[in-house]
């Protein structure tokens, strides 16, 4: 390709002597279709995972939809109940595996990590395109077969119902998971090897920012309990193919093995869900307030916490199923450890305001709302962790509200916050404040009207997984349906502003929001190798006013925004 | 209390629950509006046109706010959750203990009903007729996939697995309707796999039994499997084959061959029909045929309770 095509498109004359250039970046510099399909730079890569989930997210929303839309009347009128089925399963294995789980880590940690430690690109390029191929491939398989058919027996795929029981196309919607795991470990592989490895001089561990200290905990986490996820599949497959006894007393297997196995990788999943969810909100949090994040060492300590404790805890996802009582109980008192470096985060995000100059941009709001629902989820995980407690709620829709806020009310809005806060680094143009403002605050309370209501339908005893339900839930029922009508369409509005934006938004600068962090110091967008010279780190992170740095300084500086 | 909107509290344990579910609300609400609190008025106080006066080295300052409150808000945490995890975790005991006078009452559950049947013979589909004031046990198991007895009124649950027996136990104090569900996904019509739990005076429960009195207890019933299935020929008085007595057996150890104890309990009956080469009494050889596929879960219920029948007894089964 010529090099003209590295210039402003359009009102630029042919051989006009002056021409009006933006620089080369790693989006103009090549435009066909095989530059995108075949290239090796993390940030087009993280492009295209964000395109997917996108695409995932829509799907995995639309079950949810009609889900809600049945559920407005006790008897579920709207759909079959084997249809009601195939849907709540549709949705838990599109959101988890097909958004959630690549959702931060893919895409904005794709595209961060080198920007963030100074590196050129991860450490391998091919095996990062290769992640993003097994991802469509695994992912388009499966909902293939969910269009053939589909698969009846929950994300969870609890045997001997899945191994025996079930007529659905269990075997290929397993195997389209299989391939997706593979993706997820060799995410995480690249991204471990390149902090290790690629970070510039005088970056050092405790320089990191915390989002790449959350990316490189989850890449741990995703490495260490992905395979278990898949031998754990490729049982059940045996099971049901063969009739090879695992799972099923009959044929003399054990169905808790397969609970034990299943938690072992879908808790710590869990977190990786979270953790990098976490790490945006200290990036977004720091920079709106233009403060340090308030104890630093200790969020990244509570990070490696968390990921580590979240491996001990599988358990309390079975306080009722049968195993022991006194398993109950240590995972009981793991699950409370738990949650105190997540309480120590909260705190500290709260204290970082402290003495800050906080503006109010929609990352922020993003962020803002992220703590709140957060804080809400991880107050209601306690009355989970509570055996006697568990006993009433767990399988009752409490459980479906708890996981929802910290999955959807934390980690999909700390993903949104997160696309927004980046979003001129990415795209190289700025989008509608005002309108991404309006639907932080509209996700907000469309999701508390969504998912509040829920929570009292589970102390009532509402059990989840029902396509129908006794009349007295109704009302709590409608109000939660109602609420998904207002979340879809806060779902929906960023597409617009931010499609508009695209093509429309003005120019960004390279640091829009005055933040610290070596990806603000190169041009947005950042050019095919991120930096012009390489970077060399001589500060802490999130030098914000340091006393070097005078008041009047720091008003000069934010006079300018 | 009608504000979180509680079912009512039909069980001794529903109660005590409810007071843990009300302190961890307050405990949790409390710390949570704390939180938000602080967050909005840190929110207001530092947005960035305000004139308030902020430290000149801000990071200074938060290292020295850090000494003092860090550790703080670290242990308080952890106190309220010790406290908890400690106030849940004895209440969770209490559950795991079935009082030595239950009733004892027989759950089967598969896709999507549930059988129900009292030690009299009385059998049920969907609904459970309980006496208050009265301790039940309810000794469970599935004939396919994992399902679980779930009572709001109770506040209890308890999974229902194939191949194992779960128990679960309780003691309702309010008569009246309670709804049952099956709380564990399993299948097309799991939705509808439920029913209720009727909670009825002594008095008129033992009506309720005359009025459905079977013609055979579950424990006659099981003698006469005992002899159809050919189980007498080998335990039966008569017996040619070296088999072992089982009057008296039940809930009592069994030395093994391998040298362990095991006490015979429903679970050991059931393997030893279903399994019988799984553990084998010790000075006994391993020539029982499995049962397995000849004989349903109820069926083998009755012979427990067959077998639970000759517990007082010393003298060898006709």
């Amino acid at each position: 390709m010529s090099s003209w095509t590295t210039g402003l498109a359009g009102d630029v004359p042919q051989g006009h002597a002056v021409r009006v250039e933006t620089p080369s970046n790693y989006l103009n510099a090549k435009f066909t279709i095989g530059s995108w399909l075949a290239t090796h730079d993390h940030k087009r890569i993280a492009i295209l995972f964000a395109v997917s989930i996108t695409a995932f997210f829509f799907i995995g929303g639309a079950a949810a939809t009609m889900m809600r839309l049945d559920l407005a009347t006790p008897a579920g009128d709207f759909v079959k109940a084997e249809t009601y089925n195939k849907l709540f399963t549709m949705h838990g294995v599109i959101m988890v595996w097909f958004f959630l789980i690549p959702s931060i880590p893919a895409t904005l940690g794709n595209f961060l990590v080198p920007l963030m430690i100074g590196a050129r690109d991860l450490a391998f390029p091919r095996l990062n395109l290769t992640s993003w191929y097994l991802y469509v491939g695994g992912s388009i398989f499966t909902i293939a077969a969910m269009i053939a058919g589909g698969v009846d027996t929950g994300w969870t795929f609890y045997a001997p119902f899945s191994t025996m029981f079930s007529n659905t196309h269990v075997i290929y919607v397993l195997a389209g998971v299989f391939v997706v795991g593979f993706s997820s470990i060799l995410t995480g592989l690249n991204i471990i090897v390149t902090v290790h490895t690629m970070r510039a001089p005088g970056m050092t561990w405790f320089r990191l920012p915390l989002f790449v200290w959350a990316q490189y905990a989850t890449a741990a986490i995703l490495v260490l309990a992905t395979p278990v996820l898949a031998m754990t599949l490729v049982l059940v497959t045996v099971e049901r193919l063969f009739g090879i006894g695992i799972f099923n007393p009959v044929l003399g297997g054990d169905p808790l093995l397969f609970q034990h196995l299943f938690w072992f990788y879908s808790h710590p999943a869990v977190y990786i869900m979270v953790l990098p969810a976490m790490g945006v909100v200290s990036e977004l949090i720091a920079a709106s307030a233009h403060n340090p994040v308030f104890g630093y060492k200790t969020m990244a300590f509570a990070i490696i916490a968390i990921a580590v404790l979240g491996f001990l805890v599988w358990g309390h996802h079975m306080f009722v199923s049968g195993q022991s009582m006194y398993a109950g109980v240590v995972f009981s008192f793991m699950s409370f450890l738990v949650a105190i470096p997540s309480a120590v985060k909260v705190f500290n995000w709260t204290a970082t305001l402290w003495h800050g100059r906080i503006t109010y941009t929609a990352p922020m709001l993003y962020a803002l709302g992220f703590v709140g629902l957060f804080t809400v989820g991880g107050m209601t995980g306690l009355f989970l962790a509570s055996l006697a407690l568990d006993v009433h709620l767990t399988d009752t829709y409490f459980v479906v509200a708890h996981f929802h806020y910290i999955m959807v009310g934390g980690t999909v809005s700390a993903y949104l916050g997160g696309i927004h806060f980046w979003w001129p680094k990415i795209t190289g143009r700025m989008y509608s404040d005002r309108w991404a403002r309006f639907a932080a605050i509209l996700l907000f309370v469309g999701f508390n009207f969504t998912f509040f209501p829920q929570y009292l339908l589970g102390i009532a005893g509402m059990p989840r997984r029902y396509h129908a339900y006794p009349p007295e839930f109704q009302t709590l029922n409608v109000l939660s349906s109602a609420g998904a009508l207002i979340l879809a369409l806060g779902y929906l509005l960023p597409l617009l502003y931010l499609g508009w934006s695209l093509f429309r938004g003005a120019r960004a600068p390279a640091n829009p929001w005055d933040a610290t962090g070596l990806e603000w110091q190169t041009s947005s967008p950042p050019p095919v190798h991120n930096f012009a010279t390489p970077p060399v780190v001589t500060e802490p992170p999130y030098a914000y006013r340091m006393a070097a740095l005078s008041r009047d300084v720091v008003d000069a500086r934010e006079g300018t925004r | 209390m009608i504000a979180l909107g509680l079912p009512p509290e039909a069980s001794t344990i529903a109660p005590r629950v409810d007071l843990l579910l009300y302190a961890v609300t307050i405990v949790t609400g409390g710390v949570a509006i704390a939180i938000f609190v602080t967050m909005i008025v840190f929110g207001i106080r530092y947005r960035a046109g305000s004139k308030v006066k902020r430290a000149e080295n801000v990071p200074e300052a938060q290292a020295r706010a850090r000494r003092r409150v860090e550790t703080a808000w670290t242990l308080i945490p952890f106190a309220l959750f010790l406290a908890s995890f400690a106030w849940a975790a004895r209440l969770y005991m209490v559950r795991a203990d079935a009082p030595a006078n239950s009733m004892e009452l027989f759950v089967v559950a598969k896709q999507w009903m549930w059988k129900l049947q009292h030690p009299g013979g009385q059998r049920e589909i969907d609904e459970m007729h309980v006496p208050r004031g009265q301790p039940i046990k309810l000794v469970m198991t599935s004939q396919d996939v994992i399902h679980s007895f779930f009572v709001p009124a109770f506040r209890l649950k308890q999974d229902v697995l194939p191949g194992r027996y779960t128990e679960m136990w309780f003691t309702a104090t309010k008569t009246g309707r309670f709804h049952l569900f099956c709380a564990e996904y399993c299948g097309t019509d799991h939705a509808h796999m439920g029913g209720d739990v009727i909670v009825m005076e002594p008095a008129e429960f033992q009506r309720w039994l005359n009025a459905h009195a079977a013609t055979q207890s579950m424990a006659a019933r099981g003698e006469d499997l005992f002899r159809h299935l050919g189980c007498s020929g080998c335990h039966g008085e008569n017996a040619s084959v070296h088999a072992p007595n089982l009057a008296g057996v039940y809930g009592r150890p069994v030395p093994l061959s391998d040298g362990t104890t095991v006490v015979a309990d429903e679970r050991y009956i059931r393997d030893s029909i279903l399994l019988p080469r799984k553990e084998v009494a010790a000075g006994y050889a391993p020539i029982m045929p499995s049962f397995t596929g000849q004989i349903g879960e109820d069926d083998i219920l009755d012979l427990i309770a067959y077998i639970k029948s000759l517990a007082s007894t010393k003298e060898r089964p006709k």
